[in-house]
């Protein structure tokens, strides 16, 4: 019986992908000017670190008290909007889209995999909410998209480092290691 | 593995995601060209190096934020965290128990 349990969990336990290319932008706005800047993006920017808010295809994480990441499909006109509110609502809004790429992880043994080189306790980790933390020593974001559906964001030059330990510990797991 | 409270995320997390980053509440001299050479000497490099509570200066990579901690650097056991620009805690029971 073990073994049988075993096998069908390794078939499909984990899959990884890469996620298409997307705008990303980091804002950084002191508390005060914070409404002012989301209604220019129409966004309801949350304040407590790990919230997330979406409108349409919008985005936004906040990850610090004064720091916002913003992903939204490639071409959206968010700079123009927040330009506009900039002398009353003064705030900084990077395009990084291509700093990092975006790894789509799900399956059931997704939390294993992620296990293998994150310290946090991810199973406590909301659906709906997201965080920066370590994957081995690199630093990512992780957005849970639902209960074994997440979103890695990493930086472009750790991606290759990322992606060997997650094909390692992909294979680990499969193996029923 | 130890869990450090941060004060900006509200949550206890694991270390790995926390730096630390000097000892706590040394304010740059207002003036540094008025200071003597010892003084200079002394805001530079001359530290507490505590034998227990030991107010410092840690950082999370989650929120990018820099706090104040007291840790024990007998038991390395964080007693309390609070947020850069708090004046400095007292040393409560609370705090010591
Ligand atoms: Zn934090």
């Amino acid at each position: 019986m073990m073994t049988s349990q075993k096998h069908d969990f390794a078939a499909a336990a984990i899959r990884i992908e890469d996620a298409a290319p997307a705008l990303r932008l980091s804002l950084r706005v002191k508390p005060a000017h914070r409404d002012a800047v989301g209604r220019a993006l129409g966004l309801d920017l949350p304040a407590r670190v790990g919230q997330r808010a979406q409108a349409g295809d919008i985005q936004a994480l906040c990850l610090g008290p004064d720091e916002w990441l913003i992903a939204a499909p490639e071409g959206a006109p968010l700079a123009d909007a927040a330009r506009a509110v900039y002398a009353d609502a003064p705030h900084s809004l990077v395009d990084i889209s291509d700093r990092e790429i975006t790894l789509r992880l799900s399956g059931p043994a997704v939390l294993d995999l992620l296990a293998a080189c994150c310290p946090r306790n991810l199973a406590a980790m909301a659906v709906g909410s997201a965080a920066r933390t370590v994957f081995d020593s690199a630093t990512v974001i992780l957005w849970r998209d639902g209960p074994a559906d997440f979103r890695m964001d990493v930086w472009r030059s750790f991606a290759p480092h990322v992606r060997s330990l997650l094909a390692q510990a992909q294979a680990e797991i499969a193996a029923g290691l | 593995m130890l869990l450090i409270h941060c004060p900006y995320c509200e949550d206890s997390l694991p270390e790995l995601e926390f730096t630390y980053a000097g000892e706590a509440h040394i304010a740059r001299p207002a003036d540094p060209s008025a200071l003597s050479d010892e003084e200079w000497r002394d805001f530079l490099f001359i530290r507490t190096n505590a034998r227990g509570p030991h107010y410092e200066r840690w950082r999370h990579i989650g929120c990018g934020r820099f706090f104040n901690a007291i840790r024990d650097t007998v038991s390395d056991r964080f007693l309390t965290t609070y947020k850069a620009g708090e004046p400095r805690r007292p040393l409560t029971n609370e705090a010591a128990e």
